[in-house]
């Protein structure tokens, strides 16, 4: 019998706070339409450059075409499924709000509810090699939790979730605001920061991938802890603990 | 088996939110929706920012080495035609509408107002940026001569080109209407404005997006409402394909 057939162990805790569940959902909606409808968006103009310019006469460090004979994404990756700029924009610039502002409350409440500060911080014999290495054996072995505190994050889901909450979000929005060029005159610095706006655009894309990639090892680590225990923590915040 | 039972129930779900999402898109509703989005993002852009603020302005060294056009690059028509010929000669710029003294001005009258040089970037809806230099007089002073009427609320640019059969035409607030970066460029580049690029007058609205730097500019007129115009979205690509009239994101 597999680990994700065998019978759940009686033992059951709450895992997750009521404002952890709702953010999750919002933010995995808005991620997966935002990946779907910025896709569409670089379909308009398939190639990405370093600066503050950059167009068709200028050199580019990525274009489409070196991936898709069509210089386009395929249907089955964006929003909407056939070519439409305009409407792929007005997806991409509703959710982004959404994103931004659950994001914004998200990391208030949980501020002052502690959530972070408890369950989020790294300390520093956690970033031991030592530690590090038994925790990625543990990985291997499909060994996610500590049993003396399986409530507890172990280092590398800390690591994923601080980078996605506090860096890859915060610079997917930063990013997307400094192509925008009524952004641009209200607030300049952001040109400075990310090295102009072709640049802003460029790591807006790397950083959307990122986030593709983390939630295809998201899923991935869902299915092997346990779908439908998982699945439910995040729903009811009832989780049991695996034997 | 569950695995891959969960698997297929993965992919289903993938691609019936992708389905959803397009029929979300097709129905009225869903469009509604959506399209409330771009009220949002102007008001926090005009209430969290300064709105007189300006646009980043470059150096020479700066400038894109060759800058594309968009959209119509030469007009059909043969009144435009028979205008180029001429040099834009027979030219004239008219601004009408909600004005006390409407104007008629050549290119020579155009020149021949205070002017201003502005190295700016050009953003393109697609995503694509080109730095340029553009001349020309500010709007406000068109505006100030002609003595807007307090019902005008909106400046409509019509042009000379047509896209997918419909004549091109934008429009913007006042807010933009007196900012000091908005001018009607007659010269790009240190040269006279290439018919490309929107000769023999283009606006230069340096906080939004390429699409609503209207080419080819004819006629400039003050209104109330963007209701009656054209329709009634405020320019051709909003009309057309559901574009954002506030080009600022």
């Amino acid at each position: 019998m597999d680990k994700v057939n065998a019978p759940p162990s009686p033992r059951a805790i709450h895992r997750h706070a009521l404002t952890t569940r709702i953010w999750h959902w919002i933010t995995a909606v808005s991620v997966i339409v935002l990946l779907g409808s910025g896709l569409m968006i670089l379909n308009a103009h398939g190639q990405l450059y370093w600066g503050e310019y950059g167009a068709n006469f200028d050199r580019p460090w990525f274009k489409l075409i070196w991936l898709f004979d069509s210089a386009r994404v395929p249907g089955w990756l964006t929003i909407p499924s056939t070519y439409n700029l305009a409407l792929a924009r007005r997806w991409h610039l509703f959710f982004a709000l959404v994103l931004a502002f659950a994001l914004l409350a998200y990391m208030i409440v949980s501020l002052i509810s502690g959530h972070f500060q408890s369950d989020l911080r790294i300390r520093a014999r956690e970033l031991k090699a030592a530690h590090l290495i038994a925790d990625a054996k543990a990985h291997a072995r499909l060994e996610f939790h500590d049993p003396a505190n399986p409530r507890a994050y172990n280092i590398f889901q800390k690591m994923s979730y601080a980078g996605v909450i506090f860096v890859a979000l915060p610079l997917a929005i930063f990013t997307g605001l400094a192509m925008s060029p009524g952004m641009n005159a209200a607030w300049p610095w952001l040109l400075d920061v990310f090295g102009g706006r072709q640049s802003a655009r460029s790591i807006h894309f790397i950083v959307a991938m990122l986030l593709a990639g983390f939630i295809i090892v998201h899923l991935a680590l869902v299915i092997l802890a346990g779908p439908v225990n998982e699945v439910r923590s995040m729903i009811t915040g009832k989780w049991r603990v695996p034997r | 088996m569950t695995l891959i039972t969960r698997r297929t129930l993965l992919v289903t779900g993938a691609g019936g939110l992708l389905a959803g999402c397009d029929a979300i898109g097709k129905s009225q509703p869903g469009r509604d929706i959506l399209f409330k989005a771009e009220a949002v993002n102007r008001s926090l852009q005009r209430v969290l920012t300064d709105r007189n603020a300006l646009a980043r302005e470059y150096s020479d060294a700066e400038m894109s080495p060759r800058f594309r056009s968009n959209g119509t690059s030469r007009p059909g028509g043969e009144a435009y035609r028979a205008l180029m010929a001429g040099n834009f000669a027979d030219w004239r710029l008219r601004v009408d509408g909600l004005v006390q003294r409407p104007l008629s001005l050549s290119l020579a009258d155009i020149r021949a107002m205070p002017q201003r040089v502005q190295i700016t970037r050009h953003d393109c809806v697609e995503g694509w940026s080109a730095i340029g230099k553009w001349h020309g007089p500010q709007l406000w002073t068109l505006l100030d001569l002609a003595g807007l009427r307090d019902a005008a609320r909106y400046l409509v640019f019509h042009c000379a080109d047509t896209l997918l059969g419909r004549p091109y035409y934008e429009s913007i607030d006042l807010i933009d209407a007196f900012h000091p970066q908005t001018i009607l460029a007659w010269a790009m580049n240190n040269r006279t404005l290439p018919v490309a690029h929107g000769a023999p007058l283009r606006l230069r609205v340096e906080r939004q997006l390429g699409y609503k730097h209207a080419k080819y500019v004819m006629r400039i007129e003050a209104v109330a409402a963007l209701d009656g115009i054209h329709g009634g979205k405020g320019g051709l690509w909003e009309d057309v394909s559901g574009y954002e009239w506030y080009g600022g994101i």
